[in-house]
């Protein structure tokens, strides 16, 4: 256990986004303080001044008020714009997750993390992740909403069931942070929590050969893939008219109904649990049956790191 | 009430003195007694619940088990929004006062207003029963898809009980439009109107307008939980994102359900103990009606981490900052209200200045979590519950409380002792303060709300806000010993001991009946008080010496 402040008064801060963001707090919290001693010695000098019996004169009271409403509304309107365009712009920043250096599949259930590297390396509450990188979550959830939050790194991102949500972040400091669930997710979601452990890159890449699985994340997938009889339809070889996987992920489809989509982790993932919906133009519908309720929200990742594999649109021109 | 029957003259609670004649009364102001038998009821049933959860907290491993622990918070949440927050001003002292301010004789419908009072009632008992039965474990807000199909909780019991409730707020809401448009005395017109009465008539339109979708979001979980049909849940075609939706645009105005009658309290009362008119009277009302509406358009900012497009969070960011600029206003003008008055520290103001202070604390946080980037940080932290705390506890029922006090003599003919209701009111401040404050603290350290556990760093702060919960609690049990005592041994008030202007203060207290003989006619508006004279003049043209 290590040590602690009994009246802790700041959080650690140890990624990019964690500086940026203090910085706006910060800068909130000393506009707020001002506003509010404002309103504090305002009223205490009045109240105190004007208290009844005192002998200060009431003489020209304020009597037309609407240039001192126009005057605070603008006042206020043009602070409170500032701070929207600066926490609009981080957030826009936080939320549109770049390409990653590395990318993770999360998985929330209740009531536990569960993480799965590239190299198809697996743990369960706690996350190694190496310094410096940027590390980009791909996170679904196998029963309620969760929420993902490190608020060492200040980022938070519910785990929607049925959808993937991205976040990423970049580690700056050495050390062992708190991983919380903070969306209610049932009697334990108060244990649902779990540790971001940031490594060397050194250390990291020793950390993976030494939890080194016997098969990556996509060659397991690769196995999940005639487990479940997709490659009897999508092998490039079968007979079935069904589209070959090789190249697809990233590149745009398009739809029989004229619109195109892009082949991201959740068209795969929607494909797989309603192949009956956004069907590509050209095949018949129909055909291939449903895997909802049949395949692990953790498998579906495992599929979709093969797919990945298998060719994106920059290799395969 | 016997003895009021022997000392005190006729009227409304003393005509008749049978059970029957109560439950079946028609008069606005035995049904706003009724009202607020039924809501302190509820108020100290939710106000346990926070009390036990506080004590667990004193402790980071909860002294309370975890399915408890879950069971109490959805528990106070629900009890306190649904049965106390929301009909607490409007149908106590609205159904008591708004009438008389305007100068009816009645609600334009006093049958729907019983109604109003046995339907409230009706939700209460099945509500009661969900508890009874084991209790509910999702929360107030009812999140789907665990609300639907994970939670082993009474959630359909609760849902019910919700449905049933949104009625009464309906009935309740649209006897005030009505009176309000059709009830007014000769010369009320529409500016002449106390800030009570437009905070009741921009409150009541809001919840017309916003309960039905509470209703229709309550059927829809029923729908799916009993029925399977997929709206919200994934693995049937539904979108859990879509509860969030609908529930949050009755939410979110509900917010301003519970705070726009305190605002309205509070003017009347910074105003009559500040000898002066308040502050900008036409950007108060404009204020008030302008959060009325813009509250419609903000409900996604409870949902910026929850999945939804980064540009509708913008938008929604947007229009959150946009709905703060009306209540900075009305922060600053009741603060120049004080202005070269002439100041009375009284209970009823004490609790209208520590609103103004809370409030505002309450609002500046609501900045910090309308910025996006802080908000990332901040959601379903401690920050968040100190935040709407600070609003709805703080704010709202310092506002009622400020108004229990200031019309009480008109209510029961008595005074309440001054000494003790301005201690209860600074131990509320002090109290108030001490809980909440360190929340802010706990939810930018990181810590989730509801959960029953923490690490031990956090104690400190825990230890301390679970200290001031406990003298919050006794800061609000204490008016009802001080106020009972008064009932019974109160001096007799006359009919306008704060020297106030509104119509109410222009019948006997309490009034008889009918409130007046003959309806009065209104010379001017509200709040002509005079600091330099003390004289005030009240809306029926009558100067008198203060």
């Amino acid at each position: 256990m290590e040590q602690y402040h009994w009246i802790p008064f700041w959080p650690r801060t140890a990624a990019i986004s964690g500086v940026v963001v203090n910085n706006l707090y910060i800068a909130e919290l000393g506009l707020c303080g001002l506003i509010m001693a404002m309103v504090v010695g305002m009223m205490a000098t009045f109240c105190f001044r004007y208290r009844q019996g005192s002998t200060a004169s009431r003489a020209g009271r304020i009597e037309k008020t609407w240039h001192w409403e126009i005057g605070w509304t603008a006042a206020t309107l043009i602070a409170f714009l500032v701070l929207f365009v600066w926490g609009a712009s981080i957030y826009i920043w936080l939320f549109k997750a770049p390409p990653g250096d590395i990318e993770i599949y999360v998985t929330a259930k209740q009531w536990m993390w569960k993480f799965e590297h590239p190299g198809g390396q697996r743990e369960i509450d706690t996350l190694h992740v190496p310094i410096d990188k940027t590390i980009r979550l791909v996170m679904a959830s196998e029963d309620v909403i969760h929420s993902f939050f490190v608020p060492a790194f200040r980022i938070k991102h519910d785990v929607v069931p049925g959808t993937y949500e991205t976040i990423w972040f970049k580690a700056d400091k050495l050390g062992t942070y708190a991983i919380e669930c903070a969306q209610y997710c049932g009697v334990q979601h108060a244990t649902m929590k779990g540790d971001v452990v940031v490594m060397t890159a050194a250390d990291y890449a020793a950390w993976l050969t030494a939890h080194g699985a016997e098969r990556s994340l996509a060659q397991q997938g690769a196995a999940l893939f005639r487990q479940y009889g997709c490659s009897g339809c999508h092998e490039p070889r079968s007979t079935v008219h069904a589209p070959s996987l090789v190249g697809l992920y990233g590149s745009l489809v398009h739809l029989q109904d004229g619109t195109t989509v892009r082949a991201d982790e959740r068209y795969v993932h929607d494909k797989i649990l309603m192949p009956n919906s956004q069907i590509p133009a050209g095949y018949p519908s129909n055909v291939m049956p449903s895997f909802a309720g049949e395949i692990s929200e953790e498998n579906i990742l495992k599929i979709i790191a093969y797919i990945q594999s298998i060719g994106s649109p920059r290799e395969s021109q | 009430m016997t003895t009021i029957a022997v000392d005190l003259p006729r009227n409304y609670a003393n005509e008749e003195n049978t059970i029957i004649s109560w439950l079946w009364t028609r008069d606005h102001k035995r049904i706003a007694l009724l009202f607020l038998f039924s809501i302190t009821l509820f108020f100290f049933i939710g106000g346990a619940a926070a009390t036990l959860i506080r004590l667990s907290l004193a402790s980071p491993g909860g002294l309370l088990q975890p399915a408890i622990y879950d069971r109490l918070f959805t528990m106070h949440g629900v009890t306190m929004v649904w049965f106390f927050l929301i009909p607490s001003i409007p149908t106590t002292f609205g159904n008591f006062i708004l009438p008389m301010a305007i100068g009816a004789h009645d609600l334009a419908f006093p049958r729907i207003n019983l109604l109003s009072w046995y339907v409230f009632n009706l939700s209460g008992l099945v509500l009661l029963y969900a508890v009874i039965m084991g209790g509910v474990d999702t929360g107030w807000t009812f999140y789907t898809p665990y609300s639907t199909l994970y939670s082993n909780g009474y959630v359909f019991a609760a849902a019910l009980a919700i449905f049933i409730n949104g009625f009464s707020s309906i009935m309740t809401s649209l006897n005030f439009v009505v009176t309000t448009h059709r009830l007014r005395a000769p010369g009320m017109t529409w500016w002449r109107l106390p800030l009570f009465v437009w905070a009741i008539y921009s409150v009541s339109i809001v919840m017309l307008t916003a309960t039905p979708v509470l209703a229709m979001d309550t059927l829809l979980i029923c729908v799916e939980r009993f029925i399977g049909v997929g709206i919200f849940d994934p693995r049937l075609g539904g979108d859990p994102l879509l509860w969030q939706h609908m529930f949050w645009f009755y939410s979110h105005p509900a917010v301003y359900i519970m705070i726009l009658p305190a605002m309205g309290v509070v003017s009347e009362v910074i105003a009559c103990y500040s000898r002066r008119p308040i502050f900008g009277y036409t950007g108060m009302t404009i204020a008030m009606m302008s959060i009325a509406v813009l509250g419609f358009f903000v409900w996604a900012h409870h949902m910026f981490v929850a999945g939804i497009s980064i540009y509708s969070a913008v938008v929604f960011s947007l229009f959150t900052f946009f709905v703060a600029v009306p209540s900075a206003i009305k922060v600053f003008n009741w603060t120049v209200s004080l202005h070269k008055g002439s100041i009375i520290f009284d209970a009823p103001m004490i609790y209208a200045l520590g609103f103004v202070l809370l409030f505002t604390i309450g609002g500046l946080t609501g900045l910090m979590l309308a910025t996006l980037a802080i908000d990332v940080d901040l959601h379903a932290t401690y920050f968040v519950i100190a935040h709407f705390h600070y609003i709805m506890v703080g704010g709202t029922i310092s506002g009622f409380f400020a108004a229990l006090h200031y019309w009480w003599p008109k209510i029961t003919g008595r005074l309440y002792p001054e000494t003790w209701a301005r201690f209860a009111a600074a131990l509320t401040f002090v109290g108030f303060n001490l809980t909440f404050f360190p929340q802010f603290i706990l939810g930018y350290l990181g810590m989730p709300r509801r959960s029953y556990t923490y690490p031990p760093q956090w104690q400190s702060w825990n230890l301390l806000s679970s200290a001031g919960a406990s003298i919050l609690a006794v800061a609000y049990a204490l008016p009802l010993f001080y106020l009972g005592w008064s009932l019974f041994y109160g001096r007799r008030a006359g009919p306008n001991p704060w020297g106030a202007t509104g119509l109410e203060w222009t019948t006997p207290s309490p009034p008889p009946t009918h409130n007046w003989e003959r309806t009065p006619v209104v010379k001017l508006g509200p709040y002509s008080y005079d600091p330099v004279d003390g004289s005030y003049t009240t809306q029926d043209g009558t100067k008198n010496a203060f």
